[in-house]
């Protein structure tokens, strides 16, 4: 008996797998319903609809990226504290000082890949058509995680406390002041504003909602951080489990009618 | 003195050297499949050979670009190019065109470029002019930046998978012509996930995570000085994937391109499934089935978002000015704007622009804009209904036609505010900046 005999005999793997390693048929079968981390996949698929030419792979590489964002993004937060105090220079002593400061460069890398990913996983949907019944419902789903991907990066981009982050949340936030009726430099905001009473100002707007103050500063810092790490992965994690249930439920991954 | 911005240094010509000796690698494989696959020339000599010479001639390339000093080095983006190219090609009207027109001639010659000889010449030929361009200081301060280098490669990756659509798309449009069935349908037989899709994952996701390791060696995530509020930096820019926003900021205000557009973009996103009553094309490739969906798709996805965050990246500098590949981008560069209003121009020979604070006087001053923003967004689209798009409104019924027609409406302001601006200086189509409503 070899020593990997041994060891698949064992009552802790055979407690851990319940089955023989997947080397027979009835055993391929088996591995994927008995498998938390399988069981999402059929157990057999039509062979084009898994060709890489045809799924181009994007959706399943996006969700992998947003696994490695959670497992980087971890560690990084044993490193980082959300301060104006701090915050910059503990991603200084990622770049310069820590061990697993490469966790950064990849955790931001990782990042933009996943908004590329994410349009193209999209544009694969559209061009295939994959959007038309009986899966309209998840390609809404989509957009949402698409906007919520741009969500994550957008907050996530203020973090390091830089030149570039503030500025570029300076930008992009500047765009919340215009919402109409709810921003005080946007159309249709006076309508709040009658009869002496002033509802919407600068300290009540959709950009102080944003920013938590009138700039951004350290209310802006901890909201963001909040937003990056807790909140929004939380309904991210939540919808692409709803969007991979509807994938099975809607007839399995696409293919022709 | 030393040239501080030299265009040739000696590590600009060793990171070149590696890079031609990437394309070498490439083109040595492209031969191998070109043997295999292409036959030969009418004398009996294989078309491989053509390749043979490129692959060989980018081979000493590479080799020249590894050994020879920067001073007199010979292969360089000529001067006098690169002076053509910044008068003649940088300003966005011209960028937008060739854009659009990049997407026509892709959707008209699909036949041609599809072929995997014609794409790999176009290939090619786009990574020399980027070889070349890299040995201008200018193109590499702007392509070379960390966080642009996604954007680069974004673009290498979005013409590859469009190229593969219509690949795909054009054989199984003539399969359908033919009679033939789908690529998609032949072979195609149930397989166990474990082992075809399971191997496939794992091998993915190890890919990934080389690529994203090698990445965060070579590149280091870019930190700037610590964030001070009194030094505004020029330009400012959003992060890159709203930089197609930021560009619409040009030709509308804040609350139209930064709030009410994207809101539209992703409301239309989400309609598209609602008001796509074309039942074909559901799960395969196919242009011809659904060109007025995938025509539309393209034009948003390609001008309109990838095109306009490129522009964004790569040629708005300070002031939000247009430069050139191969400017320099100076802070002081002055572009005369004298735009005017619409209601300037209607009542200019009428004896001059209403005057006077009240509303009444803000709605007459603004109201030729009124009435035509009132007329395309509420008469056009039961007169497009009427006429040109009666099928369509007969197929899709009133509430599926009036969203429809709606949203390609507002997918058309971009670019008609785009032309109109070019073309009359136009500012706004309704502008009453006493209550931010401009249009």
């Amino acid at each position: 008996m070899s020593v990997g005999d041994y060891i698949r005999n064992s009552q802790i793997w055979k407690s851990v797998f319940r089955h023989p390693a997947p080397t027979d048929r009835r055993n391929r079968v088996v591995v994927m319903l008995t498998n938390f981390f399988l069981h999402l996949h059929p157990v057999s698929i039509k062979q084009q609809g898994i060709a890489l030419s045809y799924t181009w792979c994007m959706g399943g590489i996006t969700f992998f990226l947003f696994l490695v964002e959670t497992i980087t993004g971890v560690l990084l937060m044993f490193y980082y504290r959300p301060t104006l105090e701090w915050a910059f220079y503990d991603i200084q002593a990622l770049r310069d000082v820590q061990t697993l400061g490469i966790m950064r460069e990849i955790h931001r890398w990782a990042a933009h890949a996943m908004v590329i990913t994410v349009w193209l996983h999209m544009y694969r949907v559209f061009l295939t058509g994959s959007y038309k019944p009986p899966r309209e419902f998840n390609w809404v789903i989509g957009v949402l995680l698409l906007v919520l991907t741009l969500l994550l990066s957008f907050t996530g981009y203020l973090l390091p406390w830089d030149q570039l982050a503030i500025w570029a949340i300076t930008v992009g936030s500047n765009m919340a002041k215009a919402t109409p009726g709810l921003g005080t430099e946007g159309p249709g905001f006076q309508l709040f504003n009658t009869s002496g009473y002033e509802l919407i100002t600068n300290a009540s707007d959709a950009k102080f909602l944003l920013l938590g103050g009138r700039f951004v500063g350290e209310a802006t810092l901890n909201r963001f951080y909040i937003l990056h790490c807790v909140a929004i992965p939380l309904v991210v994690s939540g919808l692409i489990a709803i969007h991979f249930w509807r994938v099975r439920k809607d007839g399995g991954i696409s293919q022709p009618l | 003195m030393l040239n501080p911005h030299p265009d040739l240094t000696a590590s600009v010509l060793i990171g070149l050297g590696w890079y031609y000796l990437i394309l070498f690698g490439m083109n040595l494989l492209w031969t191998f499949r070109s043997y295999k696959h292409d036959g030969e020339f009418r004398n009996g000599v294989p078309k491989a050979s053509f390749w043979a010479v490129v692959t060989a001639v980018l081979l000493m390339t590479s080799a020249y670009h590894f050994t020879y000093p920067p001073d007199g080095f010979l292969i360089f983006m000529p001067l006098w190019f690169k002076n053509f190219f910044n008068a003649y090609f940088s300003n966005p009207v011209l960028y937008f065109f060739l854009s659009v027109g990049g997407l026509v001639f892709m959707i008209a010659a699909r036949e041609w470029w599809i072929k995997p000889t014609v794409a790999w010449v176009l290939l090619n030929l786009s990574l020399l002019f980027m070889g070349l361009s890299l040995t201008d200081y200018d193109f590499r301060q702007i392509v070379g930046k960390p966080d642009n280098v996604p954007i680069v490669a974004m673009l290498f990756i979005v013409a590859f998978f469009t190229w593969i659509y219509f690949k795909r798309a054009v054989d199984n449009d003539r399969r359908m012509d033919e009679g033939r069935p789908l690529f998609e349908q032949e072979d195609n037989e149930k397989v166990l996930v474990w082992p075809d899709l399971v191997y496939t994952e794992l091998i993915c996701m190890v890919v990934v995570t080389a690529v994203l390791i090698f990445w965060g060696i070579a590149l280091q995530a870019p930190l700037e000085e610590p964030a001070s509020s009194m030094k505004t930096p020029n330009p400012s820019k959003a992060p890159w994937y709203f930089l197609g926003l930021q560009e619409m900021l040009v030709y509308f205000d804040p609350w139209l391109a930064g709030v009410v557009l994207p809101s539209i973009i992703l409301g239309g996103l989400m309609a598209v499934p609602y008001i796509d009553f074309n039942k074909l094309g559901n799960g395969y490739y196919s242009f011809k089935q659904r060109s007025f969906a995938v025509t539309t798709f393209l034009f948003g996805f390609l001008p309109l978002w990838v095109a306009l965050i490129v522009l964004g990246t790569f040629l708005r500098g300070p002031n939000w000015n247009f430069f050139g590949i191969y400017e320099y981008w100076d802070v002081h560069k002055v572009e005369a704007a004298t735009n005017k209003n619409l209601s300037q121009f209607f009542w200019e020979n009428l004896g001059g622009i209403p005057k006077g604070s009240g509303a009444l006087d803000i709605l007459l001053r603004e109201s030729p804009g009124i009435l035509l923003v009132l007329g395309y967004f509420f008469a056009l689209p039961p007169l497009l209904g009427l006429t040109v798009l009666r099928t369509y409104f007969a197929r899709m019924g009133v509430i599926r036609f009036l969203v429809f027609s709606n949203l390609i409406l507002w997918m058309a302001i971009l670019p008609i505010k785009m032309l109109l601006r070019w073309s009359f200086s136009l500012k706004y189509i309704v502008g009453i900046p006493e209550y931010f409503f401009n249009i």
